[in-house]
């Protein structure tokens, strides 16, 4: 068994696990966190993503045990005081979503990328986003999102 | 995935102990290869040993003509690396498309080279530089540390510690990445070196190989033209339901040729 100890948008946490659990695992099952979804579990589609020490991970290829002492961010943790993230109000604005499965591992990715470089170019973002799936809407409407959050932003990425 | 016990190494020597120690372990470093190996159960080890955060493998630094890596660093590191940009610039461009973003946050140098994927890009920048890898017990160049599909030099407890690489006059990186998976279905780099030009190619055959001919045309002359009438052999490429070999050998070719013009163009 391993010990993971983790901070999760911002509150400690404590769980004993089996040394082969995933980090998205415990966010889901040990934390009850089910924003955080798992698509494909083979490390294609990017459900899974959340921050990890401030870069976005693909949390059902992190072991548990490896994540042990780091900060991590999960879709919960966007919203701060019931007011939506400025990338969540845009992709809301946007439209940037049908089925939403995919969109809170989106959204930690556009966060990702917006943090490097907060005026991404539509082939920039092609490139921020290529770790994240989605079925639906064809992109076009999330290129939409991205760029609308960065003028939310104002520049300053996050 | 199969139980393992998980085990975070101090050092290099107590991670190079547990190798030694248990002969079903393997080394963890960024877990982009070896954890979706475990879960799909291709292996089974009795020990996973994590040596993702050891600071003797951390480290990007220029020391005299070469540009060393440490086997930790991940790929975004060098794709963002201005001491990288500076020195062989191809080097950073090619860790920039490696996988995806969430990859190259992860992602190490060593473990890219240490497992010697097939279509993996670095073992191209390792080969086409004419790299050496540094293990804890020895210095391993690129033409003999590569070994045919997911086959290396190193021993079942050798460790690499850090990789360098020969700064080169230029050196250019293309791909024709697989659309779904990023990988390269063919990856050719092409570097003009001080002891002459190397072609390095990767996603194409059975492990990355040296275009000889290519070198010798380049040597001659730096210009997409003087591949022209080359081919590589296409039966000794890869063939599987992304490609036929013959469309991998004319991949080759025009990756190749995007190469030298990029080059040129340097």
């Amino acid at each position: 068994m391993a010990k993971v100890e983790i901070t999760v948008n911002g509150v400690k946490q404590s769980r004993e696990v089996e040394d082969r659990t995933l980090l998205v695992d415990v966010l889901r099952d040990g934390l009850g966190l089910t924003g955080t979804h798992i698509g494909c579990d083979t490390s294609q589609c990017g459900c899974c993503t959340v921050h990890m020490n401030g870069l976005a991970v693909k949390s059902c290829t992190v072991l548990a045990a490896q994540a042990n002492g780091a900060d991590i961010v999960t879709i919960e943790g966007m919203a701060k005081n019931g007011q939506l993230h400025p990338i969540q109000q845009a992709f809301t604005e946007c439209h940037g979503l049908q089925c939403g499965f995919c969109t809170p591992g989106m959204i930690m990715a556009v966060a990702g990328l917006l943090k490097d470089n907060p005026h991404p170019t539509d082939e920039e973002i092609y490139h921020g986003l290529e770790g994240n799936l989605c079925r639906c809407t064809g992109y076009i409407n999330i290129v939409k999102a991205v760029k609308r959050s960065a003028e939310l932003l104002g520049g300053k990425g996050h | 995935m199969y139980t393992f016990s998980y085990v975070k190494a101090k050092s290099l020597q107590h991670a190079g102990e547990l190798l030694a120690a248990n002969e079903e372990a393997k080394l963890l470093a960024g877990g982009m290869t070896l954890i979706p190996t475990l879960k799909a159960r291709l292996a089974r080890p009795t020990h996973v040993v994590d040596v993702g955060d050891l600071p003797e493998l951390a480290g990007i630094e220029v020391k005299g003509d070469k540009l060393v890596v440490g086997a930790g660093v991940r790929h975004r590191d060098v794709a963002t690396s201005d001491v990288v940009r500076k020195a062989i610039p191809a080097l950073s461009e090619l860790a920039n498309v490696i996988g995806d973003p969430q990859v190259r946050n992860r992602g190490t140098i060593g473990g890219s080279v240490a497992n010697n994927d097939p279509a993996a890009d670095y073992p191209a920048a390792v080969l086409g530089l004419g790299a050496t890898v540094m293990t804890g017990k020895r210095e391993i160049a690129a033409d003999d540390f590569f070994q045919g599909m997911f086959a290396t030099a190193l021993a079942a407890d050798e460790i690499i510690v850090r990789v360098a690489f020969p700064i080169p006059k230029r050196a250019a990186y293309c791909k024709f990445p697989h659309p779904a998976s990023g990988y390269a279905m063919a990856g050719v780099f092409v570097a003009e070196t001080a002891q002459g030009v190397r072609v390095a190619v990767t996603g194409a055959g059975p492990g990355v190989f040296r275009w000889r001919e290519a070198e010798a045309a380049l040597g001659k002359s730096m210009n997409a033209a003087a591949l022209e009438k080359l081919a590589v052999d296409a039966g000794s490429l890869n063939e599987d339901f992304h490609a036929t070999r013959e469309y991998r050998a004319n991949l080759v070719a025009v990756m190749a040729k995007r190469a030298v013009a990029k080059i040129a163009g340097k």
